[in-house]
């Protein structure tokens, strides 16, 4: 009797386990490296100030209601603002964090690839020194007998 | 001067002009004597809705900026509600603003002390931040026109309050 309600009750640890597993919450070391605690300004991980305990011990009671990260977040947000939020949401004006920084990369590529381009199309490249006959696409005559007359001396 | 060279100088402009308002604004050193208080609204600690400072323009407005999590705001919760019972009325309140403050631990605070003045709420810090404070507790004496009278940064004494601040209420004149 006793090695049957033993097993029947093994049995039922195993059946909650997968849903125990899926159903898990966020822990407080997670949610400590994405908030800010407002009062020092760093993450709340790295903060010890008094407030920084208070936003630690709201955070531990909402995880043990079983809250989600995210209703976690609007809760710290309703409380200290945007700013508690250590990276910004990804709409509205916030978006402009994730946004300016792709737009100037291109703006500085597209800026870059034209300066190269109207570089070469001046006559601009490795070995140029400026002067009438490298921009005729070639040396002139008289370079390219020297070119010819030094090469044939290094010729082994 | 070509419009490219304008352009250009203009974007270099812009780019100083930003640079000089970002050290500006982070550099603002908040309010002086004789400043017009920032009158911005603010969500009542307790019972919803908002209040601003501009509600309680006409009368004299002692705003105290404090924190539950802030040791020297303790000590100064029981110096501030004796003075509103012996002064507040039509002419006269304290002022509340909770900062930075969890909203629960700010409700507590009030009934540790038996807060009877009305309380704010300024979760951010932003409104806080327009008064220039650094820190709690900080207190700002706002005159009926809404212009600051005196202001003090640190925990409040019973001394300051009774030679400082009784002395221009109008009904201490009286």
């Amino acid at each position: 009797m006793r090695i049957r309600a033993v097993l029947l009750a093994l049995a039922a640890l195993a059946a909650l386990a997968p849903a125990a597993g899926a159903a898990k919450g966020p822990t407080l070391a997670e949610i400590e490296e994405e908030v800010m605690c407002p009062v020092c300004g760093t993450l709340l991980q790295l903060a010890e100030a008094p407030q920084a305990q208070r936003q630690k011990a709201f955070i531990a009671r909402m995880i043990e209601e079983g809250r989600s990260e995210e209703e976690i977040k609007d809760a710290l947000v309703a409380e200290y603002g945007d700013e508690v939020l250590a990276t910004p949401e990804g709409s509205g004006f916030n978006l402009s964090a994730y946004l300016v920084p792709i737009v100037a990369f291109l703006v500085a590529a597209v800026a870059l690839a034209i300066g190269v381009m109207r570089w070469r199309r001046a006559g601009g490249g490795p070995g140029d020194r400026g002067g009438p006959a490298s921009r005729g696409g070639g040396p002139s005559g008289e370079d390219a007998d020297r070119l010819e007359a030094d090469l044939a001396r290094y010729d082994l | 001067m070509s419009v490219r060279s304008s352009i250009a100088v203009l974007g270099v402009v812009a780019f100083v002009g930003l640079l000089v308002f970002g050290l500006v604004s982070k550099g603002s050193s908040g309010l002086a004597v004789g400043d017009a208080a920032p009158d911005g609204p603010l969500p009542r600690l307790e019972g919803g809705g908002t209040e601003s400072l501009a509600d309680y323009r006409g009368r004299w407005v002692l705003v105290n900026f404090w924190a539950s999590w802030c040791l020297p705001c303790r000590e100064e919760a029981p110096a501030l509600e004796r003075f509103q019972r012996r002064h507040g009325g039509p002419e006269f309140t304290v002022l509340g603003i909770a900062t930075r403050d969890l909203s629960s631990d700010g409700q507590a605070f009030v009934r540790e002390y038996g807060l009877t003045y009305p309380q704010l709420r300024d979760g951010d810090g932003d409104v806080g931040d327009d008064f220039g404070t650094t820190g709690v507790p900080e207190n700002f004496l706002v005159d009926p026109s809404g212009k600051v009278r005196l202001l003090f940064r640190g925990p409040i004494s019973e001394e300051y309050l009774r030679e400082e601040v009784a002395p221009l209420l109008p009904m201490a004149k009286s």
